[in-house]
């Protein structure tokens, strides 16, 4: 929880403490943003034990759902968030209600064959541009205002939103839901012998962790103010699937901070070389060796 | 007289053409502790798997107050008072010990679907599962990780989490299993304090235990019941002394 505020109080400052750059501004959004899909899939991972391999396909959802209504001129936040939460928290219900009759490897596979099944559906939307993408006309509208088209208020924006998500995290996680939830995640049998059945349990939770992922999706297309079908891909899902690992399982606080992690080092390297994924991959590698409880695990050594 | 808590009627199980139960009916009425025992193979386990509902009986009827649960799931059986601790541990090891319990009283007292109330501060169900735990003996490690416990704690623990859910029946499975005599003699004070209380179905290779224990023991071999009564005549009973204290006798 501590790791939690400072991280966020360093995120409010560093506006106005020499990262306030047009170019830092967009990567420290990136972060954010992914920060808040990797939150509700560490809903998943840390908190249910399900290991997801498809998140990114709801990320995509809540884009192109921006895409849709910008193809027809509607950019009102009012109008668009509320379309592109439905739309993925309905796609992860849908799709978690057949993949959560399955656990472990079955539940990465089936995850992963949505996840790519979103993916080649929207490179066939051919009114959006299909494998080229769709560039936005517009970002979305507060009340008419173009208050998005700000990179400071854009900042702040993900940042509350990325609080947000934080808190509903942790509030889901501390109460009897979150109890049952680890409950099964710890010993499955012994919690059904209880009289709880993990099912409804865990479909909420894929529910929950869709639609945050959709919220992701909605920030992503207007920080880009473009949308291509590698939303969806499924390196985009192993990518938000190692800043959860990276961050730590140990609290949702880890997302947020593996998010970060990889964003910047991504960025960092790319300046360093052009060649910078043959250094990433071995970094990847050290990591899952040497940090197996994750970054936030490095000051716990209880 | 009232009806028993448990009726077992006349169960029947067969793996290919090996008959592992036969014909075996007993009953468990209010109160009282009964023990079930047998030399290994004598289809404790399967028998024991029916009871929980892990394992259907191909004829005969089980009955919990009278009513009919023998095509019942297990987590149903367990919301309608069946509850069963297990023969290997199956504490929550990440969870405290309080938590541990406060599971079980959760599953019993309203929706599990509250989202957003922390569960930590719910004082009716921490009240609920400290009484449960001051039952057992283990209120003092309340606030210790579960899997930091030592192998007798857990098996308190475990008894605390099956009386937490307010048991009409308690299905023990070897609740002495690995203990050491000092953990097995509090283990056995703990289950004679339960006397009175919930009916129990006991299942126990300890016979110093069971006839400390038992009101009553069923003695099964070959998957047939060969003897149920007191204590003091299994003790004398001839059958028995043949198919289990002989064997017993034997290995010593």
């Amino acid at each position: 929880m501590r790791l939690a505020l400072l991280l966020f109080a360093a995120l409010a400052a560093a506006p106005f403490l020499g990262f306030g750059a047009g170019h830092q501004l967009t990567l420290l959004a990136h972060g954010m943003i992914l920060g808040i899909a990797a939150l509700g899939l560490w809903l998943l991972v840390g908190g249910a034990g399900l290991v997801s391999l498809g998140h990114a396909a709801m990320l995509g959802i809540g884009a192109y759902a921006v895409v849709a209504l910008d193809d027809l001129r509607i950019t009102e936040a009012a109008v668009v968030v509320p379309v592109a939460l439905l739309a993925a928290g309905l796609f992860a219900l849908a799709t978690g209600a057949v993949a959560l009759r399955t656990t472990g490897v079955n539940f990465i596979m089936i995850t992963l064959a949505f996840g790519q099944m979103a993916f080649f559906a929207a490179g066939s939307l051919a009114l959006y541009g299909g494998d080229d993408g769709y560039t936005l006309y517009g970002r979305t509208t507060l009340a008419g205002g173009r208050w998005l088209a700000d990179r400071l208020v854009f900042h702040f924006v993900c940042l509350g939103l990325l609080g947000l998500a934080f808190l509903v995290i942790h509030m889901l996680l501390a109460a009897r839901f979150g109890r049952v939830l680890r409950a099964a995640r710890e010993n499955q049998s012994r919690t059904e012998a209880l009289g709880f059945d993990p099912y409804p349990y865990r479909l909420l939770a894929y529910v929950v962790a869709g639609v945050l992922a959709g919220l992701a999706g909605v920030l992503l297309a207007n920080s880009n103010e473009f949308v291509a079908p590698s939303y969806l891909a499924w390196q985009r899902s192993g990518d938000l699937l190692f800043m959860v690992i990276l961050g730590g399982l140990a609290g949702p606080e880890g997302a947020i901070l593996g998010a970060l992690a990889l964003v910047l080092a991504e960025e960092w390297l790319a300046m360093l070389t052009p060649h910078w994924r043959l250094i990433l991959g071995p970094l990847i590698v050290l990591a899952a060796l040497f940090l197996p409880r994750g970054l936030i695990g490095i000051r716990r050594h209880d | 007289m009232t009806d028993p808590v448990l009726r077992l009627e006349g169960l029947r199980k067969a793996y290919g053409g090996l008959l592992v139960t036969d014909a075996v009916s007993l009953d468990v009425r209010a109160g009282e502790i009964h023990a079930l025992i047998g030399p290994n193979g004598a289809g404790k386990t399967t028998l024991i798997g029916q009871v929980a509902g892990t394992l259907r009986p191909d004829a005969g009827r089980v009955l919990l107050d009278g009513r009919d649960i023998t095509g019942l799931a297990v987590a149903r059986r367990a919301r309608l008072g069946l509850v069963r601790s297990f023969q290997m541990i199956a504490v929550l090891p990440g969870f405290t010990v309080l938590e541990n319990v406060a599971l079980a009283v959760q599953a019993k007292h309203g929706s599990s679907f509250r989202l957003f109330r922390p569960v930590a501060r719910e004082s009716g169900l921490n009240r609920a599962a400290m009484v449960a735990l001051d039952q057992v003996g283990l209120a003092a490690r309340a606030t210790a990780r579960a899997g930091t416990l030592a192998h007798g704690e857990k098996r308190q623990l475990e008894l605390a989490i099956a009386l937490a859910q307010s048991p009409r029946l308690l299905l023990l499975d070897e609740p002495l299993a690995g203990t050491g005599t000092e953990e097995a003699e509090r283990l056995v004070g703990l289950l004679g304090a339960l006397k009175g209380g919930p009916a129990v179905l006991l299942v126990e290779h300890d016979m110093d235990a069971v006839f400390a224990l038992a009101d009553r023991i069923t003695v099964l071999a070959l998957g047939r019941v060969i003897a149920s009564g007191p204590p003091a005549a299994i003790r004398a009973d001839p059958a028995v002394r043949a198919a289990y204290l002989g064997e017993a006798a034997d290995a010593c």
